[in-house]
């Protein structure tokens, strides 16, 4: 993977005051070569020209549908996306460069991952086992206990393997094992799919606690409600890239402060508001056009939309990526 | 809880392996009576011109073949309760005691081969998994598909040729030299005489089981743990160690219990091209030469054997795997 930087093309990009910048994601695209029949190539662009920061002590949403590359965010702020991925644009982290090498050194210690589900756990070993190989200093024993008491999980659970765990325990096991090391950036993947509304809640407040300490966490989901319940930003992710990013507090009412036609109908669409369903589907990576991705759902499109892709402007203490933005 | 379950389910395959051979029995005794070849004359072979009809009757009275089939394969039954195999035709020797010396002779042999081959393929799969598109994972990865469908016998002949005719290194055949008293024998040569046997067998049972892992760790490398793994900063090797052998060993492990049908089959062709005094040549010779006991025996044994080898890999599986094994009475 490459990563292309340009000390010069640093800009701040924070929203919002009041928050140290830990992460800065900008201009990130992944594509993926693929072989076709024969040995003809090509190149699937997966997430385009994204841009997103995150300040310590803040709880940013990336909210997208399932499927949409979200998980990619997350693999290549790590550093883990698989060998066939070709990665560019920069990405800081405390303001310096992720490089490759950084990526190694300090995932798992400073960035982590809370991942979706038990089977995220090797299978066949104890979960202490587990949750003590994650350990870089001190005593992997001693610390996998502290870990667990803090989370109320018993000794016994430690000697279960993964696939006896219950739903809440499991949650408390993976974010356990993620945060043992006691990292500043946490990327929460997916973390509460099809949980009980009160495991939900408890793993949301976790993830809030852990912002209190000056954590800032990184909350990748499909659902905006779970989004909204705890996060203070939220970046709406659609076809591969950020089209919003907004305070929280502006899904109100008729959502009106929002920016993005698409993020309006987000809104709209869920059960407690309007409930009506956007029409029509999002776009497949190889079927990406020129112009905005949104435009063959979007009421206000004009010629404009469909001949180039909207650039990232300010707007309202947010960002949007739309041509006729309000 | 995890005892009776167990327990159960090891009556239940024991009933079926007693079902099987019932049937096993009755199918060979009934293709083998219906079968052309006549024992007393492939016992007799060329002085058959020598035997009177007399005699000839004599023969089939003291072998029992002038009963109708149905009521020798009772007869059969009912001494092999008693534990009674009955006498081999061509040997001249009670059944169990043919089946015993040769089945040393096969064990060790096999044994061999199983172990050679389990552990060379589990390497091969676990490098060419790890390596894959890179061109040792490819190079391994074309070996096994052509030897997958190479043929035993085949690969036997060009070993024989090889080491035996070109280079003189290794004995042409048998289990012991030719013309030496059997106290005479040293292990030593009994040792030659093994290796180009059981070289063969391990060389095509290599690409079952390193296809096999290779499959497997693909998989497991491509798996959301490993992920999860390397997102908190496992690497290289130490992935392969902590997590990828753990969860290929055991499918290997089954694996190469349940190839014991396989392992039985190629034996059987080995043992021939290089004529080794094993179970699996005296499987040709008996059915060749109509000795229906001896193959009635020899087709019970060799499917106790396999079954153990099937009952094994599935008893490895619900003892060792903890997903089964504390899952137990569920199952
Ligand atoms: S750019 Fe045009 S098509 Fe795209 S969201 Fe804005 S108005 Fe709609």
């Amino acid at each position: 993977m490459t990563i292309e930087y340009n000390p010069d093309d640093f800009k701040s990009t924070e929203i919002g005051p009041g928050y140290k910048s830990l992460l800065e994601v900008s201009d990130l695209s992944v594509s993926f070569v693929q072989y076709q029949k024969g040995l003809r190539q090509r190149v699937l662009k997966v997430i385009s020209n994204l841009d997103i920061s995150l300040g310590s002590g803040e709880i940013l949403a990336v909210v997208g549908s399932s499927g949409s590359g979200k998980s990619l965010l997350a693999h290549a702020i790590l550093g883990i996306l698989p060998n066939n991925a070709i990665c560019s644009g920069k990405i800081l982290y405390k303001n310096e460069l992720l490089t490759p090498e950084r990526q190694k050194k300090i995932r798992g210690s400073e960035i982590t991952l809370v991942p979706q589900s038990v089977n995220f756990l090797d299978p066949l070993m104890r979960v202490s086992a587990q949750v003590r190989t994650a350990v870089r200093q001190g005593n992997p024993e001693e610390a996998q206990k502290k870990i667990f008491r803090r989370y109320d999980l018993s000794e016994g659970v430690g000697n279960q393997y993964p696939f006896q765990l219950s739903g809440g325990m499991a949650r408390r096991v993976l974010i356990s094992a993620a945060v043992i090391n006691g990292s500043k950036l946490i990327i929460a993947d997916e973390p509460t799919p099809g949980l009980h509304p009160e495991i939900v809640t408890e793993t949301l407040n976790h993830l809030r606690e852990l912002t209190d300490e000056g954590c800032g966490v990184m909350l990748i989901t499909h659902d905006i409600s779970t989004a909204l319940q705890v996060a203070d930003k939220i970046a709406v992710f659609y076809a591969g890239t950020t089209i919003e990013i907004t305070p929280a507090a502006d899904f109100h009412g008729q959502g009106q402060a929002l920016r993005h036609p698409y993020t309006k109908a987000l809104w709209q669409s869920l059960p407690q508001n309007d409930f009506t369903p956007i029409p029509g589907f999002q776009p497949l990576p190889a079927n990406f056009s020129e112009g905005c991705l949104f435009a063959p759902r979007c009421g206000k499109i004009t010629s404009e939309c469909t001949g180039s892709l909207p650039v990232m402007q300010d707007l309202r203490s947010g960002k949007v990526r739309c041509h006729h933005a309000t | 809880m995890v005892n009776k379950s167990l327990f159960k389910f090891i009556v239940n395959k024991f009933l079926r392996m007693i079902i099987l051979l019932t049937t096993l029995c009755a199918l060979t005794f009934s293709l083998v009576s219906h079968s052309p070849i006549d024992p007393v004359q492939a016992y007799i072979g060329a002085d058959m011109m020598k035997v009177s009809h007399a005699q000839r009757e004599k023969i089939e009275e003291y072998w029992g073949l002038n009963q109708p089939p149905i009521e020798r394969f009772e007869r059969w039954g009912k001494n092999l309760l008693h534990g009674d195999l009955g006498n081999s035709m061509i040997f001249r020797r009670p059944v169990i005691q043919v089946i015993g010396e040769r089945f040393w002779a096969s064990i060790v042999l096999m044994g061999l081969a199983w172990v050679i081959s389990g552990l060379l393929g589990f390497i091969m799969g676990i490098v060419s998994g790890m390596q894959r598109g890179k061109w040792l994972g490819r190079l391994i990865k074309w070996y096994c598909l052509t030897l997958a469908s190479t043929p035993t016998f085949w690969l036997g002949l060009v070993l024989l040729i090889v080491f035996s005719v070109w280079l003189k290194w290794l004995p042409i055949g048998l289990g012991v030299p030719a013309g030496v008293l059997s106290a005479d024998v040293t292990l030593g040569d009994r040792i030659t005489h093994l290796i180009l046997p059981a070289m063969t067998l391990s060389i095509v049972g290599v690409a079952n089981i390193a296809l096999h892992t290779r499959q497997k760790m693909i998989d497991v490398m491509a798996s959301d743990y490993i992920l999860f793994a390397r997102a908190r900063g496992e690497s290289g090797l130490q992935l392969l160690f902590r997590h990828g052998l753990r969860n290929v060993a055991l499918p290997a492990i089954t694996l190469q219990f349940a190839s014991f049908s396989e392992l039985f089959g190629g034996a059987v062709l080995a043992e021939q091209v290089f004529s080794y005094p094993g179970l699996g040549q005296a499987t040709v010779q008996a059915g060749l030469r109509g000795d229906l006991p001896l193959l009635l025996g020899l087709v019970l044994f060799s499917a106790v054997f396999v079954f153990f080898g099937n009952l094994t890999a599935d008893l490895i599986y619900r003892v060792v795997d903890p997903r089964l094994k504390e899952a137990g009475d569920t199952v």
